[in-house]
C-alpha cells in the first residue's frame, strides 16, 4: 500500500497542485490542502481500498479541506472573501459534482498543468529558482529532496522556494496559459527549465556521483507530461526525444569503478536499445513537421550517435551538417565548440583545433573547451599545449569522476 | 488595479544635454511611450529625475534630523526616472517595462508596489 500510495503521489501531486492553484488563487493553500489530503489517503485507503479515480478523489478532498479551513479562518478579511467566493461554486461534501465530471474535466485539468509549467518557469525568475519551483509544485518532491539533488544547504533551498513563490505572489504573476505571441518564449524557458533539471541528473555539476537518476527520470516525467498537453509542439517532443536518447547512454557511461567512460569508448551494446527506439520515433516525428528548433537538432545529433553501431561508424559529416543548423539558429560558443569535434573527425584535429579557436576569448572559463582542447592538441601531436590544456580543464572541474576522468588522459600523454 | 514602479538605471555620470540629438530621440521616444500609456490608462505618474548628485539624504533619530549631501546608495548606477503604472498582472507590467526600455533606451527595473 505505502508503495502505490508513493506512486500515485508521484503521478498525481502536481496535477492536482496545479488544479487547487487555480481553485484557490494561493500556491501555499494548495500545497497545504493536497499534503492534506494525501495524508488523508494514507490514512483511509488501506481500509477502503484505492478510488477508482485517485487523483480526482485527493484533488476533491483537498478542495473540501481547503474550503473548510478557509471558514475556520475567515475572520480573517482578505480569507472571509476567499471563503465567501468558493462557498458560491463549491460543492456538497457528501455529493462532488466535479467528481462525477472528471472525464469531462480533463481538459480543464491539463491546463491547470500547463498554467503551473508556465508558473514555475516564469521568466521572471531565476534558473536556479524556475528549476525548484517546478520539482516542488509538479513534481512533488519536498524541499529536502530537492536541495540533496542540488547538493545545496536545505535551508538555502527552502529560501529559494519561498523567495520564488512570494515573488510571483507580490507581483501578481497571473495563472494563465501564454498568448500565441508570448508562446514560442515562454516555451522555451519551459523546456530550458526541464533540461537543466535533466542535465544536472546527468552529470551533477559538483559532488562525488557523476550521474543523480531521480533528477533525470523526473525531467523526462516532465517532458513525457509536456509532450501529452502539448501534442502540437515540436521542441517540446524534440526536448523528450533528446533526453531518451541522452538517458539510453547511460548504461555504459560509467564502468563498474564509476569511472566515466566518454562517448568514443563506451561499449555501445549497453545503450538501452528500447529508449533508443523511442527517441528515433520521436525524431522522426519531429522532422515531418518541419520546423526545426534548437531541441529538435539537438535531438537529431543524439540519434545519429545513437545510429553508429561502434564510435567509427559515426556519420560525423551529417553531425557538423547539424550544428550548422543549430549554429545557425543559436550562435553560441558552445555549439561551435561541439561542432569542432565533429569537425575534428571528419577533417583532422588541425581543423578540429582552428574551428575552435574562432570563439576561445569567450569560453575561457568553461571547463569542456579546455577538455575537448587538450584532446584535440594531443591528437594534434602537440603534447606540451596539450597537458597545459588538460592542467586549465582539471583546474576548472568540480566533479570528481570528470577530474579523475581527465587526469587520467592527462597521465597517458 | 495592481501598480508598479518602473524605474530606469544608468550611469551616475549620465546627464542628457537637451541640445543633442541623441536627447532628443530619446525625449520623442519616452513622450510616445508616455502618451500610449495615459491612452491605455495604464498611466499614474512619472518623472525623468535630476542626477543623482543633486540629492539630499535626511536621517531622523531620536527628533533630531540630519542631513548628507548625495544620494542615499554612492553606487555606480542610479535612478534616472520613474514611472508609476497600473497593470492587471505581472506579465503586462514586464509588457510595458519592455517598451520602457526600448524608449529610454536602458535597463529599467519593475517593482509592484505593496497592497
Amino acid at each position: 500500500m505505502t508503495d502505490a500510495l508513493e506512486d500515485i503521489f508521484r503521478r498525481e501531486a502536481g496535477r492536482c497542485t496545479a488544479t487547487l492553484i487555480r481553485v484557490l488563487g494561493d500556491i501555499d493553500l494548495a500545497e497545504d490542502a493536497v499534503a492534506e489530503a494525501f495524508a488523508i489517503a494514507a490514512e483511509h485507503w488501506p481500509a477502503t481500498g484505492i478510488p477508482p479515480n485517485p487523483g480526482g478523489w485527493i484533488t476533491t478532498t483537498a478542495r473540501n479541506r481547503a474550503i473548510d479551513r478557509l471558514r475556520r479562518e475567515s475572520t480573517r478579511g482578505e480569507r472571509h472573501l476567499a471563503a465567501h467566493r468558493l462557498h458560491t461554486d463549491s460543492m456538497d461534501a457528501d455529493h462532488n459534482p466535479e467528481l462525477d465530471r472528471l472525464d469531462e474535466l480533463a481538459g480543464v485539468v491539463a491546463d491547470d498543468q500547463l498554467r503551473l509549467m508556465f508558473l514555475c518557469a516564469h521568466p521572471a525568475l531565476a534558473a536556479d529558482a524556475q528549476v525548484a519551483l517546478t520539482l516542488r509544485l509538479l513534481g512533488g518532491l519536498e524541499t529536502n529532496e530537492i536541495a540533496r539533488a542540488f547538493l545545496v544547504p536545505e535551508a538555502t533551498m527552502a529560501q529559494r522556494i519561498v523567495r520564488a513563490k512570494r515573488k510571483l505572489h507580490d507581483n501578481h504573476a497571473s495563472y494563465r496559459i501564454p498568448r500565441a505571441a508570448e508562446l514560442p518564449d515562454r516555451l522555451h524557458a519551459v523546456l530550458a527549465a526541464i533540461y537543466l533539471i535533466y542535465t544536472e541528473g546527468h552529470t551533477a555539476t559538483s559532488g562525488q556521483g557523476l550521474t543523480r537518476t531521480d533528477l533525470s527520470t523526473e525531467a523526462i516525467r516532465l517532458g513525457r507530461t509536456l509532450v501529452e498537453l502539448m501534442r502540437d509542439e515540436p521542441e517540446a517532443i524534440g526536448l523528450l526525444a533528446l533526453m531518451l536518447l541522452t538517458e539510453s547512454r547511460r548504461p555504459a557511461r560509467g564502468d563498474a569503478s564509476g569511472t566515466m567512460v566518454r562517448l568514443a569508448d563506451q561499449d555501445r551494446s549497453h545503450w538501452n536499445r528500447t529508449l533508443i527506439a523511442e527517441g528515433h520515433e520521436l525524431v522522426r516525428a519531429c522532422l515531418r513537421r518541419n520546423q526545426p528548433g534548437p531541441f529538435q537538432i539537438q535531438a537529431a545529433i543524439a540519434a545519429v550517435h545513437a545510429d553508429a553501431r561502434t564510435a567509427d561508424a559515426t556519420d560525423w559529416s551529417q553531425i557538423i551538417t547539424l550544428y550548422d543548423q543549430l549554429f545557425a539558429l543559436r550562435p553560441h560558443p558552445v555549439v561551435a565548440l561541439n561542432r569542432s569535434v565533429a569537425v575534428a573527425e571528419v577533417h583532422g584535429a588541425a581543423e578540429g583545433l582552428a574551428a575552435l579557436e574562432v570563439d576561445a576569448a569567450t569560453l575561457d572559463n568553461y571547463q569542456p573547451y579546455h577538455a575537448t582542447r587538450a584532446d584535440l592538441l594531443a591528437r594534434a601531436g602537440r603534447r606540451g599545449e596539450a597537458i597545459d590544456a588538460y592542467d586549465r580543464a582539471i583546474g576548472l572541474t568540480t566533479n570528481a569522476v570528470e577530474r579523475d576522468f581527465l587526469r587520467r588522459q592527462r597521465a597517458a600523454l | 488595479m495592481p501598480q508598479y514602479l518602473l524605474s530606469v538605471w544608468h550611469d551616475d555620470t549620465f546627464e542628457p544635454d537637451f541640445s543633442t540629438p541623441d536627447a532628443q530621440r530619446l525625449a520623442a521616444q519616452v513622450g510616445a511611450f508616455n502618451d500610449d500609456l495615459q491612452k491605455a490608462g495604464a498611466w499614474v505618474f512619472a518623472a525623468g529625475l535630476h542626477p543623482a548628485s543633486s540629492a539630499t539624504v535626511v536621517r531622523s533619530s531620536g527628533g533630531d534630523v540630519s542631513m548628507t549631501d548625495g544620494p542615499y546608495a554612492e553606487t555606480k548606477e542610479q535612478m534616472g526616472g520613474f514611472w508609476v503604472i497600473e497593470a492587471a498582472d505581472l506579465d503586462s507590467a514586464l509588457q510595458w517595462a519592455g517598451q520602457a526600455a526600448t524608449a529610454c533606451e536602458g535597463p529599467v527595473e519593475v517593482r509592484p508596489a505593496q497592497g
